[in-house]
C-alpha cells in the first residue's frame, strides 16, 4: 500500500532541468580546456618533430657550425660543438649543485632546529622564484664583468638554479627515511655523522638521483643565464676550455631562429627536436627512479 | 531465499500510536507551495492513517568490482518512522543505506541489481537523476561534515542551490529550530562552522539536511563520532523530527536502536557459493520483536550479544 | 681478568669528550654553510646587482621608471617606462588567458574525467611544462606568427577591431598578442598541476555533504572545492604570474622588441625580461650597461615580490588546515 504521489515529475522540476544543464556544460568547457591544452602540446611537439627531422643526419651530430656567406656551395654544417658545450656546461654546473643541494637537503632535515629550517627553506624557495635571466645578469655582474665570458661561469648561473631543485627532492626523500632506522643506528653507538651518511644517505640515493635529472632536464634548456655568460654563437671549431665561452644548443637556437636562412631555421628545429628528446628521457628516467624508490622506502616499513 | 521476517499488523499498530501532526505538514506544503508547484505534491498528505510504504526494496544486490557487498535484500520501510539498520561490522549496512540516495554512485565500479522502489519509482532507473533524489531523501553521515563556512552559509547552501533565494533568515531559523540548535548559535550565525563542538556539528549537518525539506532522512550512523551526551540529544532529535520525516538510521549500537526505532532490520554476513562474503538481510520487525521475540536464531545471538 | 672484563672497557671509556664528536661537527658546518647560501645568494644577488646598477640609479633616480626611451639622445638617455608597460600588460593578459583554462583542466583532471583518461591526459600537460622557453620561443616566430598575421589576427580584428586593444591588423607575427599566447602556454600546466593538487585534497566528506543535498558536480565544486581551496588558487596564481614576469628568451623571441607603448596588442612592445635579454649581443657604454642592470633591479623587485606573496599564503593555507 503505497501513498497517493504523482511519480511521473517527482524528480522533475524546470529549476532541476536548468542546474543539470549548466552543470554539462561546464563539464564540457573543462573537457574542451584540457583537449585543447593537449593538442597545443601536440602541434608544437609535432612541428618540432616534423621540421626537424630532415636535420637530423650523421653531418648534425659531427660537424660543426660553419658561418656561410650565401655565395657558393655550402660546406657542411652541425651542432657537434655545441652539443658538446651543453655537455660541459651542465657537467659543471651538476659538480657544482649537486654536493650544495645534497648538503643543504640534509641539514635542513636532519640537523636544523625546526624554526631555522623553516626560514632556509623560504630562502631557497624564494631563491627557485628568481627569473633565470636575473640569475644571468647577477653572474655577469659577479664574475664577468671585466674578465670576459667563460663556460664555468655559465655553469655557476645553471648551478643557482639547479640547487633548490635538487635540495627539494632530496628533502622528500630523506624524509622517507623512517625515523625507527636512525635510532636503531644511534642505539647502536654509531655516531650521528655516521648515521646519516652511512645509514640514511645510501636510503637517498634513489631520490637524490631523481632530484638531480630533474635538475638538469630542466637546466639543459635554459637559455637565459647563457645570455650573459657564454654566448657563444658562429663558432667553427670544436673547443673544450671551459674558460673560454662554449657553444650551447640553446644558444644555437635562439640565434638560429632570429637568421632568415631556412636550412639554419631547419638546424634549429632539429637541435630543438634533440633538447626535446633528451628532457623527454630525462624526466623518464626521474620519474622511474622516483617511483622505484619511494616503493622501497614505503614497502620497507 | 531470504529469510525476512515481518509482520503487518505490529508496524500498522505503531503507525497509528503517532498523532496525526498538526500545524508542520500544512505549513511545509504552504512554504512548498510558494516555491515549486511539483514539490507541493511530492510530499503526500498527512491525513492517511494506514502505514504507508516509503521504500520497497526487492531483491536488491549491490557490489563493487564483481563483489557483492549486499545480496538480495528485500523489505518495506513505513512513512514517519525510524527504521533502524543493524548487525555486525562488514554486513553491508552502510552500502545499502547509500543505494537509497544513490550515493554509491560516486564510487566507480559500483553496481546494483533489483529494485528500490520510491513510493512507485524505481530509483535505479536510467531517467532517474540522482540529483533529484538527494534533494528528496537527504543524508546525515558518520563524521559531522560541515562546510568551511559560517553557521548560516553552511544552512543556506541547499536552499540557494535550489534557487530559494528568499526568505533565506525564516528558512535558516526554521531548520535550526528543528534541529535544536538554534538557541545554541543564534548569536553567532556569522562564525564559522567549524568552531562548533562534534555534536553541534551533527546538529548543523542535520539542520542542513532539513533546511531544503526533504521527504526521508538518511543516517549512517549519527552519533558514533559524539559523546554520550551528545548522542543522547540526536537520539531525542529523531524522536521529534520522526513527527514530520521518514527516517532511517544505520547504527552499531544496538542499545541505540532499541532506543529510538519502530522498526528494525538486522542484516549479517553470509557465506557465498564462492566462499565470498556478502550482507544479506536477516529479520525485519517491530523493534520489540526483534530485540524481545526473534524469530531467526542469528537474530537471537547477535542481539544476546554472543556475536558481532 | 675474565672474559668479560676484557671484552667490553670500562665505565671509564663510556666518559668521552662530552657530547662532541668531530665527525659532527664537521657535518654539521659543512651542511649548515650549504643551507646557508640560499639566503647568502639573496643576499649577494640583490646586492650586486643593485650595486652594478647604482651609476643608472643615480643619473636617472625614479624617473626611470617613467621615462620611454632606450638609448635616445645619443646613448644617454634611458628608461624603464615601456618595459614596465609591456611586462605588466602581457604577464596580467596571460594571467587573465590562463585562470579559466587552468582551473578548467585541473577540474577536468580531478572530479570529470575517468580514471584512465586522467592517466593519460596528466602527464601529457605536464610535458608542455617541461618545453624549454628557447623551443617555444623557435615556434612562435616560425609558426605561431605567421599564423596570428595570416589567420588568427585578422579574424580577431575583424570581429572584435573596434576594442582598441585588437585596432589594427597585425603585420608582423611578433607583437604583444604572440608574447601574451606565449606566456599562457607557459603559465597553464604550472598553474593547472598545483590546482589539481588542490582540488584532490579537498576532503572527500566535504563533497560527499554537498552531494547528499542535492546539487550538481559543479555546485559541489562552486560552492565546497573552490572555497576551500581559494587560498591555494591564489597561490598558484600568484606564482604562475611570476613565472611570466620573468619570463625572457620565449618573449624577446616574439614580441617585436619595440620600445613604443600602444594599446594595441597586435603592435610590438618589450617587456623588462625581454629588454634585458635583447642586451645580450653587447651593450656600448657603461651607463648603457648600469641601466640594462638597473632593468635587472626592477625585475628583481617584481618577481621578489610575487614570489613572497605566493610562498607566505602557502605556508598559511597549510598551517590553517591542519587546524579542524
Amino acid at each position: 500500500m503505497s501513498a497517493q504521489v504523482p511519480t511521473s515529475d517527482l524528480f522533475r522540476s524546470e529549476h532541476l532541468r536548468r542546474r543539470t544543464i549548466v552543470n554539462k556544460t561546464i563539464e564540457l568547457l573543462a573537457t574542451v580546456a584540457a583537449l585543447a591544452a593537449v593538442a597545443v602540446l601536440i602541434i608544437v611537439v609535432g612541428s618540432v618533430v616534423r621540421r626537424g627531422w630532415g636535420a637530423l643526419n650523421l653531418d648534425f651530430f659531427t660537424q660543426n657550425q660553419t658561418i656561410y656567406s650565401g655565395f657558393g656551395p655550402r660546406p657542411a654544417s652541425g651542432v657537434a660543438n655545441a652539443i658538446v658545450g651543453t655537455l660541459i656546461i651542465i657537467g659543471i654546473a651538476i659538480v657544482m649543485a649537486l654536493p650544495v643541494g645534497v648538503a643543504t637537503a640534509i641539514y635542513l632535515n636532519e640537523l636544523a632546529p625546526r624554526k631555522l629550517a623553516g626560514v632556509l627553506t623560504l630562502a631557497f624557495d624564494v631563491l627557485n622564484g628568481i627569473p633565470a635571466i636575473v640569475l644571468g645578469i647577477f653572474v655577469f655582474v659577479f664574475v664577468v664583468v671585466g674578465h670576459g665570458q667563460a663556460a664555468w661561469k655559465a655553469s655557476f648561473a645553471l648551478a643557482i638554479l639547479m640547487v633548490p631543485l635538487i635540495a627539494r627532492s632530496t628533502q622528500e626523500v630523506l624524509a622517507l627515511v623512517p625515523i625507527s632506522m636512525r635510532e636503531a643506528s644511534l642505539a647502536l653507538g654509531a655516531a650521528k655523522w655516521r648515521t646519516t651518511i652511512s645509514v640514511v644517505l645510501p636510503q637517498a640515493v634513489g631520490g637524490i638521483v631523481t632530484g638531480a635529472t630533474l635538475a638538469t632536464a630542466r637546466a639543459a634548456g635554459e637559455t637565459a643565464p647563457l645570455l650573459f655568460t657564454s654566448a657563444l654563437y658562429s663558432a667553427d671549431t670544436m673547443t673544450y676550455d671551459p674558460r673560454q665561452p662554449l657553444a650551447s644548443i640553446p644558444m644555437f637556437i635562439f640565434t638560429s631562429a632570429e637568421q632568415a636562412d631556412p636550412v639554419l631555421h631547419e638546424q634549429a628545429w632539429g637541435a630543438a627536436a634533440v633538447l626535446i628528446g633528451i628532457i623527454l628521457i630525462a624526466s623518464l628516467i626521474a620519474r622511474g627512479f622516483a617511483d622505484r624508490s619511494v616503493r622501497r622506502l614505503k614497502g620497507e616499513r | 531465499m531470504s529469510d525476512v521476517n515481518y509482520s503487518t499488523e505490529i508496524g500498522a499498530e505503531k503507525q497509528t500510536e503517532h498523532a496525526a501532526p498538526e500545524a508542520a505538514p500544512e505549513a511545509a506544503a504552504g512554504l512548498a507551495q510558494a516555491i515549486d508547484p511539483s514539490l507541493l505534491t511530492a510530499k503526500p498528505p498527512a491525513e492517511t492513517l494506514a502505514r504507508d510504504r516509503v521504500f520497497g526494496i526487492e531483491n536488491l544486490t549491490a557490489s563493487y568490482g564483481g563483489t557483492p557487498a549486499i545480496r538480495d535484500v528485500s523489505f518495506e520501510i513505513y512513512q514517519r518512522m525510524v527504521t533502524a539498520i543493524i548487525g555486525p561490522s562488514g554486513c553491508g549496512k552502510s552500502t545499502f543505506i547509500r543505494c537509497l540516495n544513490r550515493m554509491n554512485d560516486v564510487i566507480p565500479n559500483f553496481k546494483t541489481e533489483g529494485r528500490i522502489l520510491y513510493y512507485d519509482v524505481d530509483l535505479m532507473g536510467r531517467h532517474i537523476d540522482p540529483v533529484g533524489v538527494r534533494r528528496r531523501i537527504g543524508m546525515v553521515f558518520q563524521r559531522p561534515n560541515p562546510f568551511p563556512k559560517s553557521i548560516y552559509e553552511n544552512i543556506a547552501y541547499g536552499p540557494r542551490i535550489l534557487g530559494l533565494k528568499k526568505d533565506l533568515d525564516e528558512r535558516v531559523e526554521k531548520a535550526l529550530r528543528q534541529a535544536a540548535l538554534w538557541d545554541e548559535v543564534k548569536d553567532r550565525l556569522k562564525r564559522s562552522a567549524w568552531s562548533l563542538s562534534g555534536g553541534q556539528q551533527q546538529r548543523l549537518c542535520i539542520a542542513r539536511c532539513l533546511a531544503i525539506e526533504p521527504d526521508v532522512i538518511l543516517m549512517d550512523e549519527p552519533a558514533s563520532a559524539l559523546d554520550p551526551i551528545a548522542t543522547t540529544r540526536i537520539e531525542d532529535l529523531m524522536h521529534e523530527l520522526k513527527r514530520d520525516y521518514t527516517i532511517v538510521v544505520v547504527t552499531h549500537n544496538m542499545q541505540q536502536a532499541a532506543r529510538v526505532a519502530d522498526m528494525t532490520a538486522f542484516f549479517n554476513i553470509s557465506k557465498g557459493g564462492e566462499g565470498e562474503r556478502s550482507g544479506v538481510l536477516v529479520e525485519y520487525d517491530d523493534t520489540k520483536t526483534i530485540f524481545t521475540q526473534p524469530t531467526d536464531p542469528r537474530t537471537e545471538d547477535y542481539v544476546t550479544g554472543r556475536f558481532g | 681478568m675474565t672474559v668479560a672484563q676484557e671484552r667490553s672497557p670500562g665505565p671509564a671509556a663510556l666518559v668521552r669528550r662530552g657530547r662532541f664528536r668531530p665527525g659532527d661537527a664537521v657535518l654539521y658546518v659543512v651542511t649548515a654553510a650549504a643551507a646557508f647560501t640560499g639566503i647568502a645568494l639573496l643576499v649577494l644577488i640583490s646586492d650586486e646587482v643593485l650595486r652594478e646598477a647604482w651609476p643608472a640609479m643615480q643619473k636617472f633616480g625614479l624617473h626611470f621608471l617613467t621615462t620611454q626611451a632606450w638609448g635616445d639622445n645619443n646613448k644617454t638617455l634611458f628608461g624603464a617606462k615601456s618595459f614596465i608597460y609591456g611586462t605588466i600588460v602581457t604577464s596580467f593578459g596571460a594571467l587573465l588567458l590562463a585562470t579559466p583554462i587552468s582551473l578548467a583542466i585541473a577540474l577536468f583532471l580531478s572530479e570529470l574525467a575517468p580514471r584512465w583518461i586522467r592517466a593519460f591526459v596528466a602527464p601529457l600537460i605536464e610535458l608542455l611544462a617541461a618545453i624549454p622557453s628557447v623551443v617555444l620561443g623557435l615556434w612562435g616566430i616560425l609558426v605561431l606568427g605567421p599564423f596570428i598575421t595570416g589567420t588568427l589576427g585578422p579574424a580577431i580584428h575583424g570581429s572584435l577591431g573596434w576594442l582598441p586593444i585588437f585596432a589594427s591588423k597585425p603585420t608582423v607575427g611578433s607583437n604583444m598578442f604572440a608574447a601574451i599566447l606565449i606566456l599562457t602556454i607557459m603559465m597553464v600546466p604550472i598553474v593547472s598541476s598545483i590546482c589539481r593538487e588542490l582540488f584532490v585534497g579537498v576532503p572527500s566528506e566535504l563533497k560527499d555533504g554537498a552531494l547528499a543535498l542535492g546539487a550538481t558536480r559543479w555546485e559541489v565544486v562552486r560552492g565546497v572545492v573552490f572555497p576551500y581551496a581559494r587560498a591555494g588558487i591564489a597561490a598558484a596564481l600568484i606564482l604562475g604570474l611570476g613565472r611570466a614576469l620573468g619570463e625572457a628568451i620565449a618573449v624577446t623571441q616574439v614580441i617585436g622588441n619595440n620600445v613604443a607603448i600602444h594599446a594595441d596588442l597586435f603592435k610590438p612592445g618589450d617587456t623588462l625580461a625581454s629588454r634585458i635579454a635583447g642586451q645580450y649581443q653587447g651593450a656600448d657604454t657603461a651607463l648603457q650597461v648600469a641601466s640594462l642592470v638597473y632593468l635587472a633591479v626592477i625585475l628583481l623587485v617584481f618577481s621578489l615580490i610575487a614570489n613572497l606573496a605566493a610562498q607566505l599564503i602557502v605556508r598559511r593555507v597549510a598551517g590553517r588546515h591542519q587546524i579542524r
